[in-house]
């Protein structure tokens, strides 16, 4: 048997497992651990310029590679820096394993330097965490981290690794488990066959149904079988923001995202509904509006891998604990061999009630903002960026206004192209998810959209684009305000911009760009908009920046009045649902 | 809204105990009692947790439990028959005329004075919450020196056991 030391026991353990890349920053006491990756090719290490930006870059390349994304960073205020990523990952669902130095275990809670108690600091945002007490187990525990991170209801994992089990002085026989098991955790995957009937029927005795996709229907064969059953029965499908590409968006019955941002057919119909297939959703408060007030005529269907999930706001009628693989893969034989059939008549109905709402408030019968004006609309960016890039790019988002609009306007009709810190909202997610997303498939398009608030919180990421030669293209949508705040601050505080402007002090972001060593361009003009960004996108080889100036005034619509129903929406500045 | 009594099942490792007490902040879920001791398998840790609230609190309670990794089976024991059982130390200021009374009250609730000096006596008592409350009330909180209650523990009635 061959013998090693802590540190290579874990690269080793890492090769074994399928690792390909590991984001990561070195220091004190992963300083075994850096030393072990210098000795092996197996394992690539990205160096980021931040720890976050690694959490966020193994999360981008998660999120399009349905892999796990894996993370090495030092103990205290790495491990305290890689926090806001390993949170973003929990409220999303993302699987990631984040390996972090430690102190040496004889030193622990002696508050040594550089020590932070990791265990403690990332226990509400993790799924599990391990601390390494014996060299030997190194193998067995990142199998287990693996294991857990991608399994059941995916989740990010902690590795706490205290220096002194990385010695290279102490070798180990490496021991590498074929299959662990964990006593206490059986992930439920299949779905209880009575509930799967009493789903089907009830879908097929609905007049008004409509199918109600999250980001859990990503998850493996999901896309295909939610295409596959809606399809079959001709009903409507909305998505949430973290559900969007599960469903092909430019196909008819798509009727948009639903929510606080969602298009008026798809809350509409959603308040309508007699009934609600939701799959791998959570009904969060960005898509219910008050819970009293949710739907009130709809029977709930709520398929869903986390039972904690199922019933947590609202109550289900039929709740089905299992993944949407087999959930749905039972759910379409079920319909298939069920007597019953969707009434045709009712069903043309509720279509032709929904066509109508489309023509009179949908967002993609016609441009529902103003292009009159000098100043370019955000919207339009997208809009011409997804008309440059054909819809195909991988798109990771930052948060604000720029992100409802990339969510509203780029239709995505794959899965696993669309990258976007939905749950906690992480400005500063963009690039390095971008990065993540380009080492993912190194030969996509990959664009980044931003704003010129977000994209200053992970700008150093900008260096790490120049080592790795990522081509990314990040498009600045730049309304010189922290915009999403800027639009409530209009809507409720009576325009008192409080801190959301920056008095003249942004940079010059064409220069900071060519600082890096890559290209920025500027554009102001709507005429030079679609040239500009064709001259962008047609340099495949290099990491273009745009910056382009848009309209500061533009609210995004429809949203969601707080405290009413999910049908209750202001349409445009003046505009209200009845 | 009613006392719960949830009976977990967990490993005994370290940081078990604060994930199951990090969940109840985290989701602003309150604790009344919380006893934790080894099983008879030293690998695993019983732990019997009171809280209070409706059913559909209780049922997010017992799945968010559940779906900690350390936690390995739970049964919420107040569902169906039960015992509950809590042992209470407390230290009575005994003077005079006081100390036969005491004493009284100690036998007709069954506890035994474990410890006495000429001035106090301390007395160990057995039994359900409401009991050792009741024996409080009954020797008037003003000679209560000192307290100490284990919180409650918990057996289901007959047939049914929680176990691996």
């Amino acid at each position: 048997m061959e013998k090693m030391s802590g540190g290579d026991l874990l690269l080793r353990a890492l090769k074994d497992e399928g690792v390909e890349l590991l984001f990561g920053y070195p220091g004190g006491a992963a300083l075994h651990i850096y030393d072990a990756i210098y000795r092996q090719t197996d394992v690539r290490h990205i160096l980021v310029r931040h720890e976050q930006a690694a959490t966020h870059a193994a999360d981008g390349y998660a999120r399009v590679t349905g892999k796990v994304g894996s993370v090495l960073v030092t103990s205290g205020p790495g491990a305290t820096n890689a926090i806001t990523g390993i949170a973003t990952a929990y409220m999303d669902s993302i699987p990631m394993v984040v390996i972090s130095g430690q102190v040496p275990s004889s030193k622990i809670g002696e508050d040594a330097f550089q020590e932070t108690d990791m265990m403690g600091v990332s226990r509400p945002i993790v799924k599990h965490s391990f601390m390494i007490q014996d060299p030997s187990e190194i193998p067995t525990v990142i199998r287990k981290a693996y294991y857990l991170a991608a399994s059941g209801r995916p989740g990010p994992v902690v590795v706490d690794i205290p220096k002194d089990m990385t010695d290279p002085n102490n070798l180990y026989d490496y021991v590498f488990p074929e299959k662990v098991s964990i006593r206490s955790y059986t992930p439920n995957v299949k779905g209880h066959g009575g509930q799967i009937r009493k789903a089907a029927t009830a879908l097929l005795e609905a007049k008004k149904p409509v199918v109600y996709v999250g980001g859990g229907a990503i998850a493996a064969k999901g896309p295909e079988l939610v295409t596959q059953l809606v399809q079959q029965l001709n009903v409507p499908i909305t998505s949430t923001l973290m559900g969007l590409g599960a469903y092909p968006s430019s196909d008819k019955q798509f009727i948009g995202m639903l929510g606080m941002h969602g298009t008026y057919e798809a809350n509409t119909a959603m308040h309508k509904s007699d009934l609600i297939l939701a799959v791998g959703a959570r009904f969060d408060d960005r898509v219910t509006n008050a819970l009293d007030k949710f739907c009130p005529e709809a029977k709930i269907i709520h398929i869903d891998i986390d039972p904690a999930s199922i019933s947590k706001t609202i109550a289900a009628h039929i709740p089905i604990v299992g993944s949407v693989e087999s959930v749905l893969t039972d759910l379409i034989k079920a319909v298939g061999q069920s007597k019953l059939s969707l009434d045709q008549d009712a069903l043309q109905a509720w279509w032709d009630t929904i066509n109508e709402w489309r023509e009179k408030h949908g967002l993609y019968t016609k441009n529902r903002f103003d292009t009159s004006t000098d100043m370019i609309k955000p919207q339009e960016v997208v809009q011409a960026v997804h008309k440059v890039t054909q819809g195909k790019a991988l798109v990771s988002t930052d948060v604000g206004q720029h992100q409802m609009f990339a969510a509203q306007y780029y239709l995505f009709d794959r899965p696993r192209h669309w990258i976007t810190s939905g749950g906690l909202g992480t400005m500063g997610f963009g690039i390095p998810a971008a990065m993540g997303a380009q080492f993912a498939d190194p030969e996509a398009t990959v664009v980044c959209f931003t704003g010129e608030g977000s994209v200053q919180m992970c700008i150093q990421e900008l260096s790490t684009c120049t080592q790795y030669k990522l081509p990314i293209k990040i498009i600045n949508i730049n309304n010189q305000a922290l915009g999403m705040v800027r639009q409530w601050q209009d809507m409720n505080y009576e325009s008192r911009y409080a801190e959301t402007l920056y008095e003249d002090s942004l940079p010059d972001f064409v220069k900071l760009a060519e600082a890096y060593g890559h290209v920025g361009i500027k554009v102001t003009k709507r005429e030079e908009l679609y040239e500009k960004l064709e001259e962008c996108f047609a340099m495949k080889d290099r990491l273009v920046f745009m910056d382009i100036y848009v309209d500061q005034n533009e609210h995004v619509y429809p949203m969601q009045i707080p405290l009413q129903s999910v049908g209750d929406m202001m349409l445009s500045k003046t505009e209200r649902t009845s | 809204m009613n006392k719960r009594i949830i009976s977990i099942l967990m490993e005994n490792d370290p940081g078990a105990l604060s994930r199951v007490v990090g969940l109840f902040s985290q989701r602003g879920y309150n604790i009344e009692s919380l006893n934790v001791a080894p099983t008879e398998d030293e690998t695993i840790s019983r732990l019997t947790l009171t809280t209070i609230g409706n059913d559909q609190k209780i049922e997010q309670i017992t799945k968010n439990l559940n779906k900690i990794i350390d936690v390995i089976k739970l049964i919420e024991l107040s569902e169906s028959a039960y015992v509950e059982r809590e042992l209470m130390m407390i230290k009575v200021k005994a003077v005079g005329s006081l100390r036969e009374e005491i004493k009284r009250s100690v036998d007709i609730f069954r506890g035994q004075i474990i410890d006495v000096t000429p001035n106090i006596y301390t007395i160990q008592l057995v039994g359900d919450n409401e009991k050792l409350t009741a024996f409080i009330r009954a020797v008037g909180e003003a000679v209560v020196l000192e307290v100490v209650r284990t919180g409650i523990s918990g057996i289901s009635r007959g047939d049914k056991v929680l176990s691996l």
